[in-house]
């Protein structure tokens, strides 16, 4: 199988970015209208993030990304945009497992080395980050193998749909 | 080795001798889902491709967020979920109810037990002696189709709370000043297990309170052990023979030892925009509040309610000031409806709201204006949480918000009382 590679611009974030500045809970009654909350995705961390994201690039975040609530939405809408992954220096908990379960790919890694605009190359199989535009490389903290399946099943409810049953 | 109250749990219901950093599969005794993640979760479950619950006495959908109804979109939310309920046999408790947490700690859970919820604030079930945490839909979607789900046994950090609260202080102070300690992201993946003198003394609202926050510091659980207070609790919700001492072992393995003193704590406020940014409420004298809400899982309990009313007895709100109660529960509301304490709220100039999760999370009842300030008794205070993020949120405990109610600004109720 060939190695997984991710490819895309960094648009960078601060610290403590919660669930509330990712999919605000005003738009709570659209959350069945998935493609009209996805218009919504960032927007009171960054109003412009809807119109400058292009597929495949990245969140680039700093520490304890997506704390706050449960809502799955918050990792679903990211994804909707196009982003490929998300790469923090920590992640909230349950908005790990979320992003996990949404087939997002979630890398801990020290993202102080990547600028707003930088092309990075990502290689899910080998562990490698590629900042293309200072030349930097990066490695990312292992994950639990049950996740590395989830993910690699493009999230939890495939995963369930092709083992029926957790297999550790 | 010995066993944390966290690795105890996990080993008996898994079947396996778990210790922190283990992975284990393990049975739910219960799996719930609220009224803004179970529509996500319903599409989950279907995606599996299933359409019966692993128990759907075992299940159940609480409708809280959005109650009444504040949009048509919502309502059609509601009605799929009641559609769900009624396909698949799990239990429903509709709007007027109360909070999923309050209702999960009246009505269902029980020490030793393990608790998920799609509701970051499950972990207030940790309260009972219960391995309670909250997940997205997707998992709680596999919990209810399959029975059980993977957890992996987290580390734990002993929190020992001595002394005696003073006159004044709330648990609610204890919550904000560990928070403040710890840091938003300090117990990220851990377990917190409280004890000590003052956790004994606590009343089950008091831990519940505690409990709740645990998630605040990034904790996967917030969790006391279970002893008389618990069985009282239980006893009293007509579930006492469920009661069962749990405790952990005295050479159980901490990754960290905390100890705080109770005596030494005193009013404390979390201040915009994250629960960590902490100060002492002397210190915020002359911050103006237009809005002071108290309710929510964290403190909407009927000693909340009884805190707040002794110290709005015969006074009246400053004129500046919205309050706004919300109690957790109808046997909350019921309860304080009978001790008198909504009479003296209202006559304080409170406006009353049914139970549920009212203006917490910004949907509606109680949705701030620009540059406004909300001082709030809830768990959250992040940027746009109340639906507006040119607002600011100050948290604090139900003492503080009451007396901060009657003079239009931030005030320690040690001031007041």
């Amino acid at each position: 199988m060939p190695d997984m590679i991710l490819k895309g611009k960094a648009l960078k974030f601060g610290d403590n970015i919660s669930t509330d500045l990712i999919t605000p809970g005003r738009y709570a009654h659209l959350r069945s209208n998935l493609s009209e909350l996805a218009k919504h995705t960032m927007e009171d961390a960054d109003p412009t993030f809807v119109d400058k994201a292009r597929p495949g690039d990245f969140i680039i975040a700093g520490k304890n990304f997506g704390l706050g609530s449960s809502r799955e939405h918050a990792p679903l809408v990211i994804k909707m945009t196009g982003i490929s992954a998300i790469l923090a220096k920590s992640v909230a908990r349950i908005f790990f497992r979320n992003s996990i379960n949404q087939g997002l790919p979630i890398l801990i890694c020290d993202t102080d080395k990547i600028d707003s605009g930088d092309e990075i190359k990502v290689n899910l199989t080998k562990g490698v980050i590629t900042n293309s535009t200072s030349g930097i490389q990066l490695t990312f903290g292992k994950i639990p193998q049950v996740m590395l399946d989830i993910v690699n099943e493009g999230g939890l409810i495939p995963y369930i749909n092709k083992y029926g049953d957790f297999k550790l | 080795m010995g066993k944390t109250l966290t690795e105890k749990i996990l080993s008996e219901k898994s079947g396996v001798d778990a210790q922190a950093s283990d992975i284990v599969i393990a049975p739910v005794d219960l799996a719930f889902v609220q009224d803004t993640t179970g529509p996500l979760t319903i599409r989950q479950f279907q995606e599996s491709g299933r359409s019966k619950l692993a128990s759907p006495q075992q299940s159940v959908i609480f409708l809280d967020h959005a109650i009444p109804s504040p949009n048509r979109q919502l309502s059609n939310d509601h009605q799929s979920l009641r559609s769900f309920a009624k396909e698949t046999g799990c239990l429903i408790f509709e709007g007027g109810n109360g909070i999923c947490h309050q209702l999960v700690a009246e009505a269902f859970a029980n020490s030793g037990d393990i608790i998920v919820g799609a509701d970051s604030h499950t972990v207030t079930a940790g309260a009972l002696g219960a391995f309670a945490t909250g997940m997205g839909s997707s998992d709680i979607a596999i919990a209810l189709a399959l029975g059980k789900t993977w957890f992996r046994v987290p580390e734990s950090f002993k929190i020992t709370i001595s002394g005696r609260f003073q006159k004044g202080v709330c648990a609610k102070d204890l919550a904000l000043y560990l928070i403040g300690m710890l840091g938003a992201d300090g117990a990220t993946y851990k377990a917190l297990e409280f004890g000590g003198e003052a956790a004994r003394n606590m009343t089950m609202s008091q831990r519940l309170t505690i409990a709740n926050m645990a998630v605040e510091a990034g904790a996967k659980v917030g969790i006391f052990p279970s002893d008389n207070v618990t069985r009282k609790h239980l006893a009293a919700q007509g579930r006492g023979n469920k009661y069962k001492a749990l405790y952990p072992d005295t050479d159980a393995n901490y990754e960290q030892t905390i100890a705080i003193s109770a005596d030494e704590l005193e009013p404390m406020v979390a201040m915009p925009h994250t629960v960590d940014n902490i100060a002492p409420a002397r210190t915020l004298t002359g911050v103006k509040v237009h809005q002071v809400f108290i309710g929510t899982c964290t403190n909407g309990r009927l000693e909340d309610l009884a805190t707040a009313a002794s110290i709005l007895k015969n006074k009246k709100h400053h004129p500046h000031v919205r309050l706004i109660i919300a109690p957790a529960s109808r046997q909350v509301l019921t309860a304080a409806i009978k001790a008198g304490y909504i009479q003296t709220l209202i006559t304080a100039g409170a406006i009353l709201l049914p139970p549920g999760c009212a203006a917490c999370l910004g949907l509606h009842q109680g949705v701030l204006g620009d540059n406004e300030v909300c001082l709030s008794t809830a768990n959250r205070n992040f940027k746009g949480r109340m639906g507006n993020p040119e607002a600011s949120i100050y948290l604090a405990s139900p003492a503080t918000a009451a007396a901060s109610a009657i003079t239009g600004e931030i005030t320690d109720p040690r001031k007041v009382i």
